[in-house]
Formats: C-alpha cells, sequence, structure tokens
C-alpha cells in the first residue's frame, strides 16, 4: 500500500470543519450510486432530493421549521457528548415533553389566557428534564449505562404516548381517530410570515442555540463539561464531580428535547397524534456530529438534516422512491463523517520512502 | 390434556421470543469480549431479518435465506469494524449511525416485499427425544436456528474459557497495549470478533422474519436490539448467563402478550411498555453492584485501540 | 468469505505497516561492514531509525556477547528505548544490519523475536490484570502445554530461579514485585538466549532489586545474554561486565562500568555537568499543612484502603513520602488535595483550618496546590492548549474568570508567563499540551501551580520518566518553594530524588505511612526495609513533635 497515516503533533483545526464538507460530498456521491441502484436517473434524483425541495420561499421555511427542533436538540446533546455522557434517548424527552406541554391546551380547551403559551413551553422543558433525569439519576445512583436506559426509554415515552391519544386524551369529537383536540389559538405559536407555515418557534430555537454557545464558550461551567469529557481525572482535579456533569448535561439535553417537542406540537402539528416527530431525536445525533458539537456548526449541520427529511418527502411524492432513502443518506453522512475525522488526528502520506514510522517517539 | 398443551404453547412461544435476543446477544457478547462495543445491534438485526426474508422468498429455500440474513450481518458489522478499527472512529457514535442507517436501508431494501407470505422455518424433530411428552416438543421439535442459538451459547462459553484462542481473545479486550506488545493483531482479532457478532445479529434478525413472525415489516426488531445488549451486561459477558438473560426477556414478552390475551384491564400500550421497563430493572439491579460488573467487564471496551500512542 | 478476511489484512496493513513487507536496507556491499566477533551472541550495525522531527538511533553499533550483562545507559530521550524495541521486532529499523549469532537477521514481530530466543520485560508490564497467572504465561509462550500441566512447568521455573509464583492467582492481586517475577517467568519459559530487561527496579525496593540482581547473575552464568536497560548508575556498576552509552540516539561510547566512577558515568550521559539543587540553611516555622487519623476503605479489591495516617509538615520544610508504588500513595493524594473526601473534616487541615471535608476548590483557597502523578489527563489535559489548560486550577485568583465567565486574555498572558519563567519549550500557548515533551509539560504544570504562591504544595512523583535537565530544574523550583515559606510534599518512588530535596522522610506501605526519619538518619538500605514493610529501629525525627 503507498498510503500511511501519521500521527499529527497536535488536531487539526482545519481539519475538524473540512471533514464535514468532505462526507457531504462523499455521501452525495455514494446518493447517486444508491439511486443509480434502484434504477433511478442518479442526477435528476439527487436534483429532486436537494436542491427542488428548497426552490422557492415555502420550500426554504420548511427547511427552517424541521430545522428548528433539530438543532435544539442537537444542541443538547452535544454538550453530553462532549463530556462523554451518551444520551441517545432523546426522541422520548421530545414525546414526555410534548406530552406534558399539552396538558394545559387538553385540560383547559377554553381558556384563552396569555400565559397559556408560555406556561406550554415551561411544562414542555420540565417534562423533557424529567424524562432525561430517570436515565441520570440511574447513572449516578445505580451505575447504569446510560446510553441503554435512555434508548429504551423512547419505546416506553412513546407508548405513553400512544396509551394517552388511544384513551383519556382522545378527542370526543374527533371520530375517534387517536388524536387529542386541535389546539385552541392560545395554544398555538403564531406564524410570523404569511404564506408559510413559519413560526415562532424557529426564533427561539436560534436564540436557544447561541445562548448555549455562550454557556458553553465563556463561562467555567461549560469548560468544565468539556474537561470532564475530554479528560474525568482532570475534572476531579479541577474540582467537579462527575456525577454532577452527568446531571448538568442530561437535564440540559432531556430539557432541550422537550421544548423541541412541545414547540412541534403547539406548532406545525397543532394537536397531539400518536407520532409527533419524524425521528428529530435520532438525527439530532447527526446533526451534532455533524456540527463538531459546535453549536454554531449544529445550526449549520440542521439544515442538512432538514434538507435530507424534505427530500426524502420529494422523492417519494415526485419520483415514487420510499421514504428510508432520508434515512439511508442520514446513516452515511454519519459514517463518511466518522471515517474522515481520521484526517484530524492523522496525516495521510503517499509512501516514497521509510524514513519514518508511523508512530511517534516515546 | 389440555392444560399441558397450554403449557406447552406457552413455553414454545417463550422459545421463539427468547431466541433472536439469544442469538444477538451470544454475537454481541464475543465483540465486547474482544473490546469493541458495536451498539448497532439493532441495524444488524434489521438488515439479517430484510436479506433473510428477501433471500427466502426469492430463492424458494430457507438454508439461503438464513445464509443471506448472516451474511447481510457481517457486511454491516465490517462497516462497522472499519469506521473503529480502521478508522479509529468512535464506537458508541459509530454503532449509533449502524443502526440509524440499518433501520433505513432496511426499510428500503423492503418495500417491495412488506405483506408478503413465507412460509415459517420448518421444525426438525429428533427422531424419539422429540416424542417425550412435554419436554419433546419443548426440546426436540424445533427449527434450526432455535437449535443453533442455544448450541452457539454453549459453543461460545466453550471457546471463551477453554481455547487458547479464546484466552487470546479475552486478552485482546482485556488490554490492547498488553496483547499488541506480547504481538498479537489486535485489530484483525477484533475484526473477526466483530463479524461474528454481525452474524449472529443477523441470524436473530432472519429468525424473526423466517419464523417468529414469518413476513416482513419495517422495524420488526421493535428494540430487541438494545435488550439484546442489555442482556450482555445482564449476564455480566458470560454465556451461560445470556441464555437465562434470554429467556427470562421471551418470558416477559409472551407474559406482556398473554396478559392482553386473556383481557386484563389495562390498555395495551401498558403492557407492551413491560419488556422496556423490566430490561432497564434487570440492568439497574446488575448495575448497581459497580464491582462486580467492573471485574467481569472486558477493560478496554469502547476504547480506540492504536499502536504506539 | 476468505477474500474478504484477506482484504481485511491488506486494509490493516495499509495503518499498521506490517515490518515483513519491508526490506531491512542493507548498505552499499563497498562500504565497510564491521563482522561482528566469533562470540558474539547479537551485533547490530549501523542501525538508524527516524521519526517525524526525531533522529531516534543514529547509525549505533553495538554488540553482546553469550553469557554477558550489558547496560544500556542513557537518559529519557536517548533512543534506548527505541533501539531496544528493534531488538525485539516491534520496530524495523530504516537502515542498518542486525547479525544473531553471527548471521545477518531480520527481526520481523515481537513473536518472530520470541522464537529466536529473545525475551522482554517490560517497564510498564504488559500484563492483563483480570487474569490469572497461568493464563498471563500461556497467552505469551508457545508452548503447547496447557492448564495444571502449564503450572507446573511455571513453579518448576520459578522455584529454579527463586521467584516464587502461585499460577492461579490473579494478576491484579499481586504486588509490583511479583508483577514482575510473571513477566521474568513468562521469559524464562522460553529458555532465552538473550533477556531485554526494561529500567527493571524502577518499581522494586533496593531490596527486591538485589534479588533481581542474583536472578539475573545466575542467567548470564548459565550463558544467557541480558541486555539491562538503566540510568541508575550505581546498579550498573554493581551488576553489568559492560556498558553502552547513549545520548541524542548516538553512541556515546562504550566502557566497563566497573572501572569507570559514577560521576564520570553521568556526564558521560548528560553530556555536561548538572548543578545539584541547592538548598540555603533552612527556616522551618510553624505546622501548616496536618493530617489526622486518616483512613479510607478500598473501594474495591483493585484498590489499597489507607489506615490511619497522621503527619505535620511545617512552613519552609520538604517532606517526603517514599514507597513501592501501588501501596496507597495514589488514594492518598486523592484525599490529600481534595478530590476525594475525608469521613472526618478534621483529618485533613490547612493553617489550622479543618477542611477534610472540602472539596478541591475550597482547598486551594486555603492555598493548597497539587501535581499528580499523572501528567496528561490528570493535571493537564492533553486535547486543549495550554492557555485553556491554565483554568483548570486556580482561575479565580489570577482573575482568569469573574461572575462565572471566562477571561482569555488574562489566561493567555498567565500560560505565557509560566512558559517563560520556567522554561517551557513550546511551539505556542494555542498548541494542545500533548504535543510537549514530558519534561516541559511538567515544568509547565508545577509553574502553574507554583505561580499561584501556595502555602502548601503537593507533588507527586514529580520527575519521573523526565530528561535530567528538567529534572534538575523542578527540583530547584521546589526547594525555591520551601525556602520561601512554603510547606512541600514530594511523594516519589525513587530515592535519591527523596534524599536529595527532603528534610525527612515517611514510608508508606500497604496503605500504612511509617514515622517519620530525618534524612540525615537514612541509608536507602533502612528506606528500604521500610519500603517492604520491615519495621526499623532508627533514631525518629525528633523535630516532627507529632
Amino acid at each position: 500500500m503507498p498510503i500511511r497515516l501519521v500521527a499529527r503533533q497536535t488536531h487539526s483545526r482545519l481539519m475538524t470543519w473540512l471533514t464535514p464538507i468532505i462526507a457531504l460530498v462523499l455521501s452525495l456521491i455514494a446518493g447517486c450510486v444508491v439511486f443509480s441502484l434502484l434504477g433511478y436517473p442518479p442526477l435528476k434524483s439527487l436534483y429532486t432530493f436537494f436542491l427542488a425541495p428548497i426552490s422557492d420561499l415555502y420550500g426554504v421555511s420548511e427547511l427552517f421549521i424541521k430545522a428548528a427542533p433539530l438543532a435544539m436538540i442537537a444542541v443538547g446533546l452535544s454538550m453530553g457528548f462532549r463530556a462523554n455522557v451518551w444520551n441517545i434517548g432523546a426522541e422520548g424527552q421530545l414525546t414526555i415533553g410534548a406530552i406534558v406541554g399539552s396538558a394545559l391546551p387538553v385540560y383547559f380547551p377554553e381558556s384563552d389566557n396569555a400565559l397559556m403559551l408560555p406556561a406550554m413551553l415551561v411544562l414542555g422543558v420540565l417534562g423533557g428534564m424529567a424524562w432525561a433525569s430517570i436515565p441520570a439519576f440511574l447513572k449516578t445512583k445505580m451505575n447504569t449505562n446510560e446510553i441503554l436506559t435512555s434508548l429504551l426509554l423512547v419505546y416506553v415515552a412513546v407508548l405513553v404516548l400512544s396509551t394517552l391519544v388511544h384513551g383519556p386524551w382522545r378527542d370526543p369529537g374527533g371520530y375517534n381517530f387517536p388524536e387529542s383536540v386541535v389546539f385552541q389559538d392560545a395554544a398555538v405559536i403564531p406564524g410570523i410570515l404569511s404564506g408559510t407555515r413559519l413560526h415562532g418557534g424557529t426564533i427561539i430555537a436560534l436564540l436557544v442555540v447561541l445562548s448555549v454557545w455562550l454557556l458553553f464558550s465563556r463561562t467555567v461551567a461549560g469548560f468544565q463539561v468539556r474537561v470532564a469529557g475530554l479528560a474525568p481525572n482532570a475534572a476531579r482535579y479541577t474540582g467537579i464531580h462527575f456525577n454532577r456533569v452527568i446531571w448538568y448535561v442530561l437535564l440540559g439535553a432531556g430539557g432541550l428535547a422537550g421544548l423541541a417537542g412541545i414547540i412541534e406540537v403547539a406548532g406545525p402539528i397543532g394537536q397531539l397524534q400518536p407520532i409527533i416527530s419524524p425521528g428529530y431525536g435520532f438525527s439530532a445525533i447527526i446533526v451534532a456530529f455533524l456540527g463538531r458539537l459546535h453549536p454554531i456548526g449544529i445550526l449549520f449541520a440542521s439544515l442538512v438534516l432538514a434538507l435530507s427529511y424534505l427530500g426524502g418527502e420529494f422523492v417519494q411524492i415526485k419520483m415514487g422512491l420510499p421514504l428510508g432513502i432520508a434515512g439511508v443518506f442520514q446513516g452515511m453522512l454519519l459514517f463518511f463523517l466518522l471515517a474522515s475525522d481520521l484526517l484530524i488526528n492523522y496525516r495521510v502520506e503517499w509512501r516514497t520512502s521509510r524514513k519514518f514510522d508511523r508512530a511517534r517517539t516515546d | 390434556m389440555e392444560a399441558i398443551t397450554t403449557v406447552e404453547l406457552i413455553m414454545l412461544t417463550v422459545v421463539s421470543a427468547a431466541t433472536p435476543l439469544l442469538l444477538a446477544a451470544t454475537g454481541e457478547l464475543v465483540a465486547e469480549k474482544s473490546g469493541v462495543l458495536n451498539l448497532g445491534v439493532e441495524g444488524m438485526m434489521l438488515i439479517g431479518a430484510v436479506c433473510a426474508f428477501v433471500g427466502a422468498l426469492t430463492s424458494g429455500s430457507w438454508m439461503l435465506g438464513i445464509i443471506a440474513g448472516a451474511v447481510g450481518g457481517v457486511l454491516m458489522s465490517m462497516l462497522f469494524g472499519l469506521l473503529t478499527l480502521i478508522f479509529l472512529a468512535n464506537q458508541v457514535a459509530s454503532g449509533l449511525a449502524l443502526t440509524l442507517f440499518g433501520i433505513g436501508l432496511s426499510s428500503l431494501i423492503g418495500i417491495p416485499f412488506i405483506g408478503l407470505p413465507i412460509e415459517k422455518l420448518p421444525t426438525l424433530s429428533l427422531p424419539f427425544l422429540s416424542d417425550i411428552p412435554l419436554l419433546g416438543p419443548l426440546l426436540f421439535s424445533q427449527d434450526v436456528l432455535i437449535y443453533l442459538s442455544v448450541i452457539m451459547a454453549f459453543a461460545v462459553h466453550w471457546f471463551l474459557n477453554h481455547t487458547k484462542p479464546g484466552l487470546v481473545l479475552r486478552a485482546v479486550g482485556e488490554s490492547h497495549d498488553a496483547a499488541h506488545s506480547i504481538g498479537y493483531a489486535v485489530v484483525k482479532i477484533r475484526f473477526l470478533a466483530v463479524m461474528f457478532g454481525g452474524a449472529m445479529a443477523g441470524l436473530g434478525g432472519a429468525f424473526l422474519s423466517l419464523s417468529y413472525t414469518p413476513m416482513w415489516v419495517e422495524h420488526m426488531t421493535a428494540g430487541r436490539g438494545w435488550i439484546a445488549l442489555a442482556i450482555v451486561v445482564f449476564a455480566t459477558w458470560k454465556p451461560g448467563r445470556v441464555i437465562i438473560g434470554a429467556y427470562l426477556f421471551g418470558s416477559v414478552t409472551i407474559l406482556q402478550l398473554h396478559l392482553q390475551g386473556i383481557g386484563v384491564q389495562i390498555p395495551a400500550q401498558i403492557l407492551s411498555m413491560l419488556p422496556y421497563l423490566v430490561t432497564i430493572l434487570v440492568l439497574v439491579l446488575i448495575s448497581r453492584h459497580s464491582t462486580r460488573v467492573k471485574l467481569n467487564a472486558p477493560a478496554c471496551i469502547g476504547q480506540i485501540f492504536h499502536p504506539n500512542t | 468469505m476468505w477474500s474478504c478476511l484477506t482484504g481485511l489484512a491488506s486494509l490493516e496493513n495499509w495503518i499498521q505497516p506490517d515490518p515483513e513487507s519491508v526490506p531491512v536496507r542493507t548498505r552499499d556491499p563497498n562500504e565497510f561492514i564491521a563482522m561482528p566477533a566469533s562470540n558474539s551472541l547479537l551485533s547490530m550495525r549501523g542501525i538508524t531509525k527516524a521519526f517525524p522531527g526525531v533522529v531516534a538511533n543514529d547509525s549505533i553499533d553495538f554488540e553482546i556477547a553469550e553469557g554477558n550483562i550489558h547496560a544500556l545507559l542513557g537518559e529519557n530521550g536517548a533512543g534506548k528505548s527505541t533501539l531496544v524495541k528493534i531488538i525485539y521486532g516491534y520496530y524495523s529499523a530504516d537502515a542498518g544490519t542486525i547479525y544473531w549469532q553471527g548471521e545477518p537477521a531480520k527481526i520481523s514481530s515481537p513473536a518472530h523475536a520470541r522464537q529466536m530466543g529473545i525475551g522482554m520485560v517490560f517497564q510498564h508490564f504488559s500484563l492483563f490484570e483480570a487474569m490469572t497467572v497461568r493464563e498471563n504465561i500461556e497467552l505469551a509462550v508457545t508452548s503447547r502445554k496447557k492448564g495444571v500441566e502449564l503450572s507446573d512447568e511455571i513453579r518448576s521455573v520459578s522455584d529454579a530461579y527463586g521467584l516464587e509464583l502461585d499460577p492461579d492467582r490473579d494478576v491484579f492481586s499481586l504486588s509490583v514485585g511479583e508483577r514482575q517475577r510473571v513477566e521474568i517467568v513468562r521469559c524464562l519459559l522460553q529458555s532465552p538466549k538473550l533477556l531485554i530487561m526494561d529500567e527493571p527496579t524502577s518499581v522494586l525496593t533496593p531490596q527486591e532489586a538485589d534479588k533481581l540482581f542474583t536472578v539475573l547473575r545466575r542467567l548470564a552464568d548459565q550463558g544467557c545474554a541480558v541486555l539491562y536497560i538503566s540510568h541508575k548508575l550505581e546498579e550498573i556498576r554493581v551488576l553489568c561486565h559492560h556498558a553502552t552509552i547513549l545520548r541524542q540516539g548516538k553512541v556515546v561510547t562504550q566502557c566497563d562500568p566497573t572501572q569507570v566512577d559514577t560521576k564520570e558515568l553521568a556526564e558521560l550521559m548528560i553530556g555536561r555537568s548538572l548543578k545539584p539543587p541547592t538548598a540555603k540553611a533552612k527556616k522551618t516555622g510553624q505546622v501548616v499543612f496536618s493530617v489526622r487519623n486518616l483512613c479510607r476503605a478500598a473501594e474495591s479489591e483493585r484498590n489499597i484502603s489507607l489506615k490511619d495516617i497522621s503527619f505535620d509538615v511545617r512552613t519552609g520544610e520538604v517532606f517526603g513520602i517514599a514507597g513501592v508504588a501501588g501501596n496507597g500513595q495514589t488514594e492518598l493524594l486523592g484525599m490529600l488535595s481534595g478530590e476525594v473526601l475525608a469521613d472526618q473534616d478534621s483529618a485533613v487541615s490547612i493553617d489550622n483550618v479543618d477542611c477534610g471535608r472540602a472539596g478541591v476548590q475550597a482547598r486551594r483557597d486555603l492555598g493548597l496546590a497539587s501535581v499528580p502523578e499523572e501528567r496528561l489527563g490528570h493535571g493537564v489535559v492533553g486535547n486543549m492548549s495550554l492557555t485553556e489548560n491554565v483554568f483548570l486550577s486556580g482561575h479565580e485568583k489570577y482573575g482568569l474568570s469573574k461572575n462565572l465567565l471566562m477571561h482569555f486574555s488574562n489566561a493567555r498572558s498567565y500560560s505565557q508567563k509560566i512558559c517563560d519563567e520556567f522554561d517551557v519549550r513550546h511551539s505556542g500557548i494555542h498548541v494542545d499540551a500533548s504535543s510537549l515533551s514530558g519534561g516541559n509539560l511538567q515544568k509547565f504544570l508545577m509553574g502553574r501551580e507554583i505561580l499561584q504562591y501556595p502555602a502548601v504544595m503537593i507533588a507527586s512523583q514529580p520527575t519521573w520518566g523526565i530528561d535530567a535537565g528538567s529534572q534538575a530544574a523542578i527540583h530547584q523550583s521546589l526547594l525555591d518553594l520551601a525556602e520561601n515559606g512554603a510547606a512541600v510534599i514530594v511523594i516519589s518512588q525513587d530515592l535519591d530524588e527523596l534524599m536529595a530535596l527532603c528534610d525527612r522522610i515517611s514510608v508508606m506501605f500497604a496503605g500504612q505511612l511509617s514515622e517519620s526519619y530525618s534524612v540525615s538518619s537514612l541509608t536507602a538500605q533502612s528506606i528500604g526495609l521500610l519500603m517492604g514493610g520491615a519495621q526499623v529501629e532508627l533514631n525518629q525525627d525528633v523535630g516532627n513533635a507529632n
């Protein structure tokens, strides 16, 4: 093999931001291959997938609507990932946040109190935090792996939602559909651009991401979370207990996922349904990595993943392709990203001589 | 007689519910023993399920179907091995990627096959033994994957504890640096262990689509991959205990179905939560004794191996 | 399926260069090649090995005869480890030839080296903690024996050399000395012709070291050559027949160590004469740091429990804690620094303020600073820049943070100040801490703590594995700190270091701390006995009025 890898002395900042683009390009190429294999013209399919959906104002607004929950959840998760706390149950926290926040319009369907919407958002955050506190408690007190507990709780949360919309929360006037009442105006996030479905939740998401950025890069607490992830012993050395970091990041991520959940039902959906998210909680994991676990990167990455959802819907409608293509694209994107991340810590060189070994001196 | 057949029926269904978990968990155990945490079991199972179904339906041979399932799982696991062992990517993230990819790809492959019927895997009755009342049909009149699941669990136990390659595999999971320093090919050994895990997860998926519910349904694993991962922890990385764990979870699944069947006044969704809640509960009970888990867990699990740094 | 596997193998080569595929480059035939002497076991000619940025071995010529104990002497970073890794088949040399028993040889892997009859005992043991002694040995030998048979063979070899071992014990329950025995027995089972020992005594008590020397001499008498790597001059003079001294990747000289005095050896090794650290006349004042009846139950069987530890340290004093690693020093440091809390608040007090229940930050506020043994990952974060690393301790004291917000400009000037004052060689304060060499990293870490002017400073293994120049600088800075009125505690395995720095020394053994003794009343032998857990009648330090 003429190729070899040389460890870098210090990790490459350029590559940190270049590899997402490399991954994206590789995914597009692989996407061509997938489309051809499925028997569709690759370039036309790529156009339909990636460009057609955002070729008008309405399309762009839909992109932002889908990016908002992804970005919010992803910044929450990114804090945890940096601290090596693997909360992969954001989908469940999103669901419970949506449920808890929806309790208000479900039980007070007539109220037009101006505090209705803010209270719903707060309850959504609290619901997500409560759900995330289960893995946090089990991790810190019972030493139980948070990856498995948070994930298994997704299934439970979705079943809780299903129980409610099939039973006590079903709209009595809803022809037996498993759906709650349609929320009254006071419980719906207002639109901000006529002719589109763009709503205030998008602005909330943007503000949330920016404030997390500030929190993370400028405060001592954010620094400590980063230290905890890179070197747990060094975190103890600075005087922070790792358990506290676990609580911070799980409650933070749970709260943001809950907020995303309630914004979804109080925004584009307008009522509780058995399925309120096309897997935002999972795709946000990809967003977090693609955005380099950095809030600004996550803003851009959320647009990419939102586009994959839109594109998936588009090729389904326009070309009759299955919706699963979006998942395949998302998975490939993460694969290519993880693989090309090697370039951050290693240099690829063509082996012209054996002057240097791959290893560094000891 | 009536009562006996009901008991038999329940026990038979427990065996079927336990088998995919046993297959997948046994494979994952070997991968984890070598120091690799592959969280993509769910994705590998799904690919295994869809490949097995497509393979069996198009070839008309259940044997080819099973092989296709295993190969599907292996291919997925090689993707994972490539990422984590060659490209040195984070194992947790790569495992998640594998699951997300597996969910998408399996639904893509499976679209033309949704709702198509297929013949259930044939049972292979062992002569005489299967005639033993009660135990006979339960133990000796099952399909090939059920036999295989139990045989593999024992085989893995024997391999890990009584053979030199098994010792080497454990050593690689215990300390990759030490294993490397005495000259073992850490990456190669781990890659093989990961591939074994993939094959077993693929077989677990194949059992779902060929025997448990002989058809293809999108996301038909419904979290079994994750439960298999939990079973490995529950079993504290011991193959014998994986059998106990798998059958325990199989029983919970069946109990929940039967409670729904006999009309217990609890919403079906709440009963459906039972397997997940029991998994969490059991994980908590095992993990509470941190020293016990630490003593048995492979010390290098999840760590990236890179010689000379 | 199999084609998959071979594909896999080549993929692996892609990352891990296969030494076999690359022939060792031989020299130009016209060039003069010194042929090895007739009784030579291993002979190396013109061995060169480069890594990015450094030539670790530069045209090294080197020879060992059968039955010889040959010292390879050099500072950290002189290229000793690289050279033995070439001999042991880890690396292949970029240039040069190796002769084994007079024949040109290519050593392609550690397994190949073992087959040829080369055994190696590593400095950081390559043992599997959760496995038994027998399993550990089985992994490394090619013998077909298994189970009871192998256990018997282990017993017979270990008895023959006086290396008592129980094959069925789990390795994690063994002491450091016992673990070394496992490694040695593992090599001996292969009946090696050459045994490589990498810094074997750095983890042993002087008595254990003496026992090891007996074993090595016996091996040499039987015709086995020993390549003995060390930077300890005294033991080389006692043990070895020949010495090769390396400096900056080159052979400086070869000599008979018994004919050269220690000072001369040291200067050959370091390349210049070093000023020993000097301490001016000390004025010790009142007690500023005191530990009373500190106890800690072990978390698991792999940890050590601390039993009833008490000591006092005064201003201006350097107090040493000696002991073989793994006797509770790590646990003790954690409890002194506040990373682990004591059960009683009175267990630790700084300046008469009880703080046994107070955390790291609270203790820092009282004037405590600590430098842990593990630099990367504990004292600093390798993947963060030097500037970010200053936030790990004392960020409030230096105005690096205000109202929970971090001030990066202050941090930059502070990290610059550390690097300037402590001579930290770096390629910019924005680079990752992991890119610094061990010595520079330790100077940075010391500087970060010392510039906070602590009242009490605890340093664990402060000069472990670093070059002599940095070592001297760090010793001097600790002495200066004491002279300026701080209480300094040094936890170390290196007796020479403790004897040079400390006023009083206590010894840690099995979680207990001995009485303290003034340095003048101690010899290396008497500390050695304490390190092995023996009770010694010595004049207890009178100045330590407990």
